[in-house]
């Protein structure tokens, strides 16, 4: 079973790759033209440059190098003649800190909220949490962005307008770590209210379903006060579903990440993205499809193998 | 029987047939309309639909080209004259959204019912033929429910070309897979039922039998998944077209809040730039998906309970 999950995971990632290379091979028919766009090429240079772009051999040859390529950490090279793997390392850390944070709170909160409304269905909590929720699910992550940086950055300037540091700070250490997270709470904001929604609308479901287990009429039966019903009976039971969704929406967070690093001008992954494909630099493009495609293919095997560790009921004999 | 017999016969089986769907037809509208947010919704929508069409006779297309708009102030906070204010480019905001919501809504529903197309016939083949057809759809399936959409919907954009109708059918391409697993579930349960066993046993072809049985009682479902795809799909446009990927033909609500980040309007104080576009794609989003789960309540007794 394990072995097969992991082999499907293998199998999706293949396809990326492979969906990577031959879709931008359909549009990029000659790097090196697009490097030196018309400016003479001497036929050394021109020799070298097809060989680190590996445009030699046919079609299947290329592929074969992509791959090879691939296996050694390789990701190509950006217009900029930059290795886009340090490109890419230069940018992770940000987006890691803003995804990270943001995921952690969201699902925290989320289900805190999802626990209290699904215990009392219809109650005046449950009614306004899912409203505001659901407000928040249906705007623009792009339009809540910028109203932020309108209330609280531009009219009352209690934050910063947009990137991760102050260019002419000279904070270092402890400081600077605050003065980034300083830069962060607005972006981090949009990313968390809005898809609070994902973990509470599930795990409001999940205490509904929960509800009418016979094992709860027993817990009360005992005498036991209505709050530890819930906390040692129901929540255990029904917390499972949004724990793996932590996992599973990660692809979210990322697409939120690109949104909101766009609109506050922060140098990550999401922003980097948005850049090549308007460059379009598609070496770099690629490489950070790739990175994203496979880090949500990880999270969702991660998911995958833990859950029937967590609940023995989908152990598979 | 006589040929006049046969045709009355037949005649009279299709008025019934349609006084049958007339009736259920009158029931779900009754339990719709039982959904106050779903009927809210509905009027909210309805009125947009109709304001998007109307657009061409309040205001003309003249009224979004910058070069006649030179003796206009630059962005003016809203008066009289301009409702909404005016633009960086002196165009007036009214007609630059109204405009804009044509090019969202259309987008936003053609997309959907791309989309909608696509799970709907790889779900019911799925689901109908089983066995190796099905193992081979539900993996190309789980690959685009893995994929994160919106990174995988700006490299299809970026390398298929940015027109209107790649954003269409990018958007349908990423957004399938979710309804696709849905009709895939319910075909199987049709399946099971006796008349289609019956159709089967008197020999009636997979063709017959998908036109006749499967599609009409999965087609709720389906009604129910459009309308629940259409704000997702008008949230990714607004989302590609504020990233800068894709259409720049026409004026659309994405465009115009790229358009108020790259001018300044935060900075600038310029509310009227950003603050009525972000409510109307919110409003349009919500009375979308207030129909949607209104409409799937309708049609699945199951949720109703909740």
């Amino acid at each position: 079973m394990i072995v097969r999950k992991i082999g499907v995971a293998i199998g999706t990632l293949f396809v990326v790759v492979t969906a990577n290379f031959f879709l931008f091979r359909v549009v990029q028919t000659d790097p090196v033209a697009a490097v030196y766009r018309g400016r003479n090429l001497s036929e050394a240079k021109k020799a070298e440059l097809e060989e680190r772009f590996n445009l030699n051999g046919s079609k299947l040859d290329q592929y074969v190098g992509y791959l090879e390529q691939l296996s050694h950490g390789n990701l190509g090279y950006t217009l900029n003649s930059q290795p886009v793997s340090s490109e890419i390392a230069e940018k992770l850390p940000t987006t890691l800190k803003l995804v990270g944070t943001t995921t952690i709170l969201t699902a925290v909160i989320g289900i805190w909220l999802g626990i209290r409304a699904g215990w009392r269905p219809r109650s005046k909590f449950d009614r306004i949490t899912t409203g505001i929720t659901m407000f928040f699910y249906s705007t623009s992550d792009a339009f809540f962005g910028l109203a932020l940086l309108y209330l609280f950055a531009s009219k009352n300037p209690w934050f910063p307008t947009g990137g991760l540091i102050d260019p002419n700070s000279t904070a270092t250490g402890l400081n600077r770590i605050l003065e980034q997270f300083h830069h962060l709470v607005l972006p981090g904001t949009v990313l968390v209210i809005g898809y609070l929604g994902q973990y509470s609308l599930v795990q409001r479901a999940a205490m509904l379903e929960t509800s009418g287990e016979d094992y709860l009429t027993l817990a009360r039966a005992k005498g036991l006060r209505d709050s530890l019903v819930r906390r040692r009976h129901a929540v255990p039971n029904a917390l499972l579903p949004s724990i793996t969704l932590i996992a599973l929406n990660v692809g979210y967070t990322i697409g939120g990440a690109i949104i909101v690093e766009t609109t506050f001008s922060i140098p990550g992954i999401g922003s980097e993205l948005v850049r090549a494909a308007k460059g379009p630099d598609y070496a770099l493009l690629q490489g950070i499809f790739l990175l994203i495609s496979a880090a949500v293919i990880a999270a969702t095997l991660i998911a995958d193998l833990l859950y029937p560790r967590f609940d023995p009921r989908v152990r598979t004999p | 029987m006589t040929e006049t017999q046969v045709q009355e016969a037949t005649q009279s089986r299709r008025l019934l047939a349609r006084q049958r769907k007339l009736r259920s037809f009158g029931r779900l509208t009754k339990e719709f309309r039982t959904d106050t947010a779903g009927v809210i919704g509905g009027v909210v929508l309805l009125s947009f639909i109709v304001i998007a069409i109307a657009t061409p006779l309040l205001f003309s297309s003249d009224e979004l080209d910058r070069t006649l708009q030179i003796d206009q102030p630059k962005l003016a906070s809203p008066s009289g004259e301009h409702l909404l204010g005016t633009d960086d480019k002196r165009r007036d905001m009214l007609a630059v959204l109204l405009w804009g919501s044509r090019t969202s809504l259309s987008v936003g529903l053609a997309a959907a019912v791309f989309a909608i197309t696509i799970g709907a016939l790889i779900g019911i083949c799925s689901g109908y033929f089983g066995r190796w057809v099905d193992a081979v759809l539900s993996r190309i399936e789980e690959w685009f429910l893995v994929i994160p959409t919106l990174p995988l919907a700006i490299v299809l954009v970026t390398v298929l070309g940015g027109s209107l109708r790649t954003i269409i059918i990018v958007i349908g391409l990423t957004s399938w897979a979710g309804s696709a697993r849905l009709i895939r579930a319910q075909t199987l349960t049709v399946k099971q039922r006796l008349y289609v066993e019956r159709s089967r046993g008197l020999g009636a072809p997979h063709r017959h039998i998908i036109r006749r049985h499967i599609f009409p009682n999965v087609m709720p479902i389906i009604l129910a998944n459009l309308t629940l795809t259409v704000p997702v799909a008008i949230l990714s446009e607004a989302t590609l077209s504020f990233l800068g990927i894709g259409s720049f033909e026409r004026e659309s609500w994405g465009k115009t809040l790229e358009a108020a980040h790259a001018a300044s309007a935060i900075r600038l104080g310029a509310w009227w730039y950003f603050l009525p576009v972000g409510i109307l794609i919110t409003t349009v989003v919500l009375s979308f998906t207030m129909v949607g789960n209104a409409v799937e309540r309708v049609v699945n007794p199951k949720l109703r309970e909740r």
